[in-house]
């Protein structure tokens, strides 16, 4: 604890940039060092001074997100694979589906598409990065990346392989480009030799890529 | 309400207006067949600039990966889907 | 017309699908613009809006929260809710507090832009 944040009236928020030693792995670029970030600090610092938002605010969405994981999304569907109403309810309203468990899903509409031995879908945001972040948390780098956003949408196979995941040519991929309020989530095939699977087991072969759409889902190891 | 029905043909406008626009260029001035209507909803090429305006619906619409990318690689049946508001979308006669 | 964050089509290389965990200092930027977002003081739009408005150079150059950071920067200052005087102002205050601890390193780019 430094007196600095004393000298700024928000003594109570002591994790500016010491936070991650209790949050997550110190990472080789974690230091502030360009003008954005020092900028983002200051942002921060000034908004807080102004009333305008509160440190305990900021906190608790950082919490919230990390809250926030993948394996939210994978309970969504190993639900739908194991009791085909809940999927109906799904694909036919995607919120109040991921609400029956528990999971919030505001400001926007979440749509779930299925991958068939017909059809294998993908999903990206050309514009911008929207993901379904209320359900799967917030989205992996490379799906903000350049390359990925670029690519996908026009070598949509060829990306998939950059993934290890080989597409058939007798299965149609459809490409969806989130360009307005539809959030995404991918509905993976389950997996042979799941049969007698507990829903909760099968919740925890569901990867995040899966629900993307750039990874199929590995049977289990026996 | 909705404008456009399921398996509607419609050409997407080929404009190139300024600002916040969210139909992605490559999309421009291409022919697809709508999905499905989402809703009506906050139109983001307004609501970016601070103001409110009429909301507006919303349409999944499907493209042939053949018919955006001349160089298209993939099988032939291969798809694009993306959300477009209405007034990006012109009816085909 | 095409703008720097509209790329879909456009050639590029090899996605790089490493993982990379989010630093405290991008949770804490996702985190304000939460915030700032819930006050109803500036919407995803808004947020996007700012972000292509940044240019190509930003968009090549510049992390993504960074390009997030900027947009929220842009947002305040054109809602009258900060000034620029003022971001300077803390930008100096921050630097120099950071001189002093010592305890967070500045890079040696951003050295010579003080100097």
């Amino acid at each position: 604890m430094s007196a600095h944040e004393h000298d700024h009236g928000h003594a109570d928020d002591h994790d500016d940039h010491r936070g991650h030693d209790h949050n997550a792995p110190p990472q080789p670029d974690d230091k502030v060092h360009s003008y954005y970030q020092i900028l983002g600090i200051a942002l921060k610092e000034l908004l807080i001074e102004k009333g305008i938002v509160a440190a305990a605010d900021v906190r608790r969405n950082i919490e919230a997100r990390d809250a926030i994981t993948p394996a939210n999304g994978a309970q969504v569907v190993a639900r739908a694979w194991v009791d085909p109403a809940y999927k109906a309810r799904l694909f036919a309203d995607g919120n109040a589906a991921a609400a029956e468990l528990g999971f919030v899903i505001a400001n926007t509409k979440l749509v779930a598409v299925e991958n068939t031995s017909d059809e294998h879908n993908v999903v990206v945001c050309t514009l911008c990065s929207c993901y379904p972040r209320d359900l799967l948390g917030l989205p992996p780098s490379w799906y903000k990346s350049r390359a990925y956003r670029a690519r996908v949408v026009r070598e949509p196979r060829a990306v998939l392989e950059e993934f290890g995941t080989m597409i058939p040519d007798d299965v149609r991929l459809r490409v969806h480009d989130s360009t307005a309020d539809m959030r995404f989530l991918v509905v993976p095939r389950r997996p042979v030799g799941t049969e007698g699977m507990s829903e909760e087991a099968l919740a925890a072969l569901v990867t995040r890529d899966s629900m993307i759409g750039v990874a199929a889902i590995d049977p289990p190891k026996l | 309400m909705s404008k456009f029905v399921p398996g509607e043909s419609v050409r997407i406008r080929d404009d190139y207006p300024p600002g916040h626009i969210r139909t992605p260029v490559y999309l421009r001035g291409k022919r697809g067949v709508v999905t499905r209507y989402f809703g009506d909803f906050a139109n983001a090429e307004v609501e970016a600039y601070g103001r409110r305006g009429p909301r507006k619906g919303v349409y999944g619409v499907l493209f042939c990966a053949g018919d955006l990318w001349g160089d298209y690689k993939g099988p032939a049946h291969d798809v694009v889907e993306a959300d477009l508001y209405e007034h990006w979308l012109e009816k085909l006669a | 017309m095409r703008g720097p964050h509209d790329v879909g089509g456009l050639p590029d290389g090899p996605v790089d699908t490493q993982e990379h965990i989010l630093t405290f200092w991008e949770k804490q930027v996702d985190g304000l613009r939460a915030a700032v977002g819930a006050k109803g003081l500036m919407t995803s739009h808004e947020s996007r809006r700012a972000v292509e408005s940044l240019g190509h150079d930003a968009h090549e150059n510049m992390q993504y929260y960074e390009r997030w950071t900027a947009a929220l920067c842009r947002n305040m200052i054109d809602k009258g809710i900060i000034t620029q005087d003022e971001v300077d102002a803390r930008v100096t205050l921050i630097r120099k507090r950071l001189a002093e601890t010592g305890e967070l390193e500045l890079d040696s780019a951003d050295a010579g832009r003080r100097a």
